[in-house]
C-alpha cells in the first residue's frame, strides 16, 4: 500500500491525487497512514500517535493542523482544500517520529539521508532536495526543527517556506 | 575582538597567511592558544581514523573500567560542543567497562543527532583527559548486538553511526552546555518522556524513565576540578590545510591559563540555542557548535548562495562569499561576526586536505560549526556552573 501512496504522489496531478488518495484511504485502518501526502484523517492519526492536543489554523489556501505533544514537540501539518496533507514542519527538544510523520516517503527520505556525503565524513544539517521531496532537518541534541514537502502536491498560492 | 596577548611566532606567520588569502576583506583573528597545565590537553583537526573526515576536532581519551588501573587510551574521539556524554565505538574498545543496570534490566541508550543516531548500552567508567580526571561516569558503548535497535531509533530517519566508517571517528567526547545528554525529561515517566533511554530484560528493549544521576553525563561536569566549562583554542585558518593544532583547555577562570579575558558571555535559552541576525531577520535557534563541520545556515533561496548540488548540503558560491550576521545571547549581549564561505567542491579538491575554514551549506537559522573556532578561543560554560563570567548555560568568546 505505501508503494501505491508514493507512486500516486509522484506521478498524479494535484487534484487527480487529491481523489485518488480519499478513495484509498477509506480503505485502510489508520494507523497505516501517515500525514505526508496522507489525506486530512492521517492528522488524526498523527495526533493519536503523538498523545497531542490540536488546534487547527485556517491560512487563505491551505488550514494548518497544529500538533502539541507532551513531550514539548510542535508538529504543523499542511492540508490543501482538496484535503491532501502536502506539507509537514516540527520543532522540540527531540525529533519526532518521522516513520509516522513522513509515511510513504520514509524510505525515499531514509536513503537520500545515506548518500549525502560527498566522500567525506562530516556532521551538518539534512537538506534533501529531490524533485518529490524537499526535507530539512537542523538542530543539535535538545533541540530539533525540521520541515518536508512534496512540491507538487503545493496548493495554488501557497509558498513553500511557509511550511516552518 | 583581537587579543594581542602572549602570542607565539606561530600564530603571527599563519596570520599573516590568513591577510593574504582573504583578499583583506576582513582582519585576521588573533588568539592566544594554552600550551601547558593540567587541564590543558591537545586537540586536533585532520581527517580522523577514516581518513575522510572534514573539520574533524579529535583528542585522545582514556577510560577505565572504575576503581581500578584496568584502562585503555582511544585516540581520535571527536570533540563536540554541541552534545553533552562520552560515546565510543564498541568496536574499539579492548577494556570491558560495567553495564548500568536499572530495575528491569540493563540500559541503553538512542540518541539522535543530524547525521545519524548512536544506540548502545550504557556501561560506567573512570575518564581521564588530559590532566583532569571522572569517577564512575555513565558513558554509552555504541554497537547494535548488545541489543537490538528499537523501531523509536530508526524511526528518527537517519542512519546508525555504530561504524568507523559511518560516525567517522571512534567516539563522541560531549562537553556542551548541559550536564547530561537529555536532561530532566528523560526522567519523567508516561508521555512526556521523549524515549531515549531504554531497559533491555529480553531481546525487546522498552522506554524507560532514567533517573537524572543515571543518564550519559558531561565528564567535564564530574571532573574533580575544572569543571565548570571548556574553552577551545585553535588557531586560524583560511586555506585548506592537512591539520590544524590546538589545546581543549578545561575550566573557566580556574586557573591563570583559562580567565575569560575579554570575551563577550552570550548566554542561552533552555533549548540551548541563541539568536543571530542576518540581513534584518533575526534566527533565535542559533548556536555554537564544534561537532558541526561548517557554516550551516539558512538556505539557498534567502542566501543567494547557490548549493553544491540537490542533495550535497553544501554551498558552492562561484567565488567566495564575505559575509556578517550578529549573534545575540539571551542576555542581549550582542556581536557581529564576519565570516567567508567557499566553494565546497573548489575546497575538496585535493584530498589530502581536512581543514576548511570558510566550508559552509544550507541548514535552518545558524549553526555556527568548525570553522567558527577557527582563530577564536570559544568557551562552553555548563548548566548551573557558577564562573566569573555568571552562571552557565553560556558561550563565551
Amino acid at each position: 500500500m505505501k508503494r501505491i501512496l508514493s507512486v500516486l504522489a509522484g506521478h498524479a496531478g494535484r487534484c487527480v491525487g487529491g481523489v485518488a488518495f480519499a478513495l484509498v484511504v477509506v480503505a485502510l485502518p489508520g494507523s497505516v497512514f501517515a500525514a505526508l501526502g496522507g489525506n486530512a484523517a492521517s492528522v488524526q492519526a498523527d495526533q493519536g500517535h503523538m498523545q497531542a492536543s490540536l488546534r487547527s489554523i485556517r491560512a487563505a489556501n491551505y488550514t494548518v493542523h497544529e500538533l502539541q505533544s507532551p513531550t514539548g514537540v510542535v508538529v504543523r501539518e499542511y492540508v490543501s482544500a482538496a484535503g491532501t496533507v502536502f506539507g509537514v514542519a516540527w520543532q522540540g527538544p527531540w525529533v519526532p517520529d518521522l516513520h509516522q510523520l513522513l509515511g510513504s516517503y520514509f524510505e525515499q527520505y531514509q536513503q537520500a539521508v545515506q548518500t549525502q556525503n560527498n566522500g567525506r565524513a562530516g556532521r551538518r544539517p539534512i537538506h534533501v532536495a529531490l524533485p518529490g521531496l524537499v526535507v530539512s532537518v537542523s538542530g543539535h541534541p535538545r533541540s530539533f526543527k525540521g520541515h518536508a514537502y512534496v512540491p507538487d502536491m503545493l496548493p495554488e498560492g501557497a509558498k513553500a517556506e511557509e511550511i516552518r | 575582538m583581537t587579543k594581542l596577548r602572549g602570542w607565539l611566532t606561530v600564530v603571527v606567520s599563519a596570520s599573516a597567511m590568513v591577510a593574504v588569502g582573504c583578499g583583506g576583506s576582513s582582519s585576521p583573528r588573533i588568539n592566544t592558544i594554552a600550551s601547558t597545565g593540567q587541564n590543558v590537553v591537545a586537540i586536533s583537526v585532520n581527517g580522523g581514523p577514516d581518513g575522510d573526515y572534514a573539520n574533524g576536532l579529535f583528542v585522545s581519551v582514556t577510560v577505565c573500567a572504575p576503581g581500578t588501573s584496568t584502562c585503555q587510551t582511544i585516540p581520535n574521539v571527536l570533540v563536540d560542543t554541541g552534545s553533552s556524554g562520552l560515546r565510543l565505538l564498541s568496536s574499539v574498545m579492548t577494556v570491558s567497562l560495567p553495564q548500568q543496570n536499572g530495575t528491569n534490566g540493563p540500559v541503553a541508550e538512542c540518541l539522535p543527532f543530524l547525521s545519524g543516531f548512536t544506540w548502545g548500552p550504557v556501561q560506567t567508567a573512570d575518564i581521564q583527559v588530559g590532566g583532569e580526571s571522572a569517577s564512575s561516569v555513565p558513558i554509552q558503548a555504541i554497537n547494535e548486538t548488545t541489543f537490538p535497535v528499537p523501531s523509536g531509533c530508526t524511526n528518527f530517519g537517519v542512519p546508525s553511526m555504530d561504524s568507523l566508517q559511518a560516525l567517522g571517528a571512534n567516539g563522541l567526547l560531549g562537553v556542551g552546555l548541559f550536564a547530561q545528554d537529555c536532561g530532566p525529561a528523560c526522567a519523567l515517566s508516561g508521555s512526556s518522556n521523549p524515549g531515549l533511554y531504554y531497559q533491555c530484560p529480553s531481546s525487546v528493549c522498552q522506554v524507560t524513565a532514567e533517573p537524572l544521576t543515571q543518564q550519559v553525563q558531561n565528564p567535564v561536569a564530574m571532573f574533580a576540578n575544572d569543571n565548570n566549562g571548556v574553552i577551545i583554542e585553535l588557531p586560524a585558518s583560511s586555506a585548506p590545510a592537512a591539520s590544524l593544532s590546538g589545546s581543549l583547555v578545561f575550566g573557566i577562570g580556574t586557573q591563570a591559563n583559562n580567565a575569560l579575558n575579554a570575551a563577550t558571555v552570550y548566554t542561552v535559552d533552555d533549548f540551548g540555542n541563541f539568536t543571530t541576525s542576518y540581513k534584518g531577520q533575526a534566527y533565535s535557534s542559533s548556536f555554537i557548535d564544534s561537532g558541526s563541520n561548517g557554516y550551516f545556515f539558512l538556505d539557498s533561496s534567502t542566501t543567494g548562495i547557490p548549493d553544491c548540488g540537490s542533495a550535497s548540503g553544501f554551498y558552492c558560491p562561484s567565488g567566495t562569499q564575505n559575509l556578517s550576521a550578529t549573534n545575540q545571547g539571551a542576555n542581549g549581549a550582542s556581536g557581529t561576526v564576519n565570516f567567508s564561505v567557499g566553494n565546497a567542491e573548489t575546497l575538496f579538491a585535493n584530498q589530502a586536505d581536512f581543514v576548511f575554514g570558510t566550508l559552509g551549506g544550507p541548514g535552518q537559522d545558524f549553526d555556527w560549526g568548525l570553522p567558527f573556532f577557527y582563530g577564536r578561543n570559544v568557551y562552553t560554560a555548563i548548566e548551573g556552573k557558577s564562573t566569573p563570567g555568571g552562571s552557565g548555560p553560556y558561550w563565551a568568546y
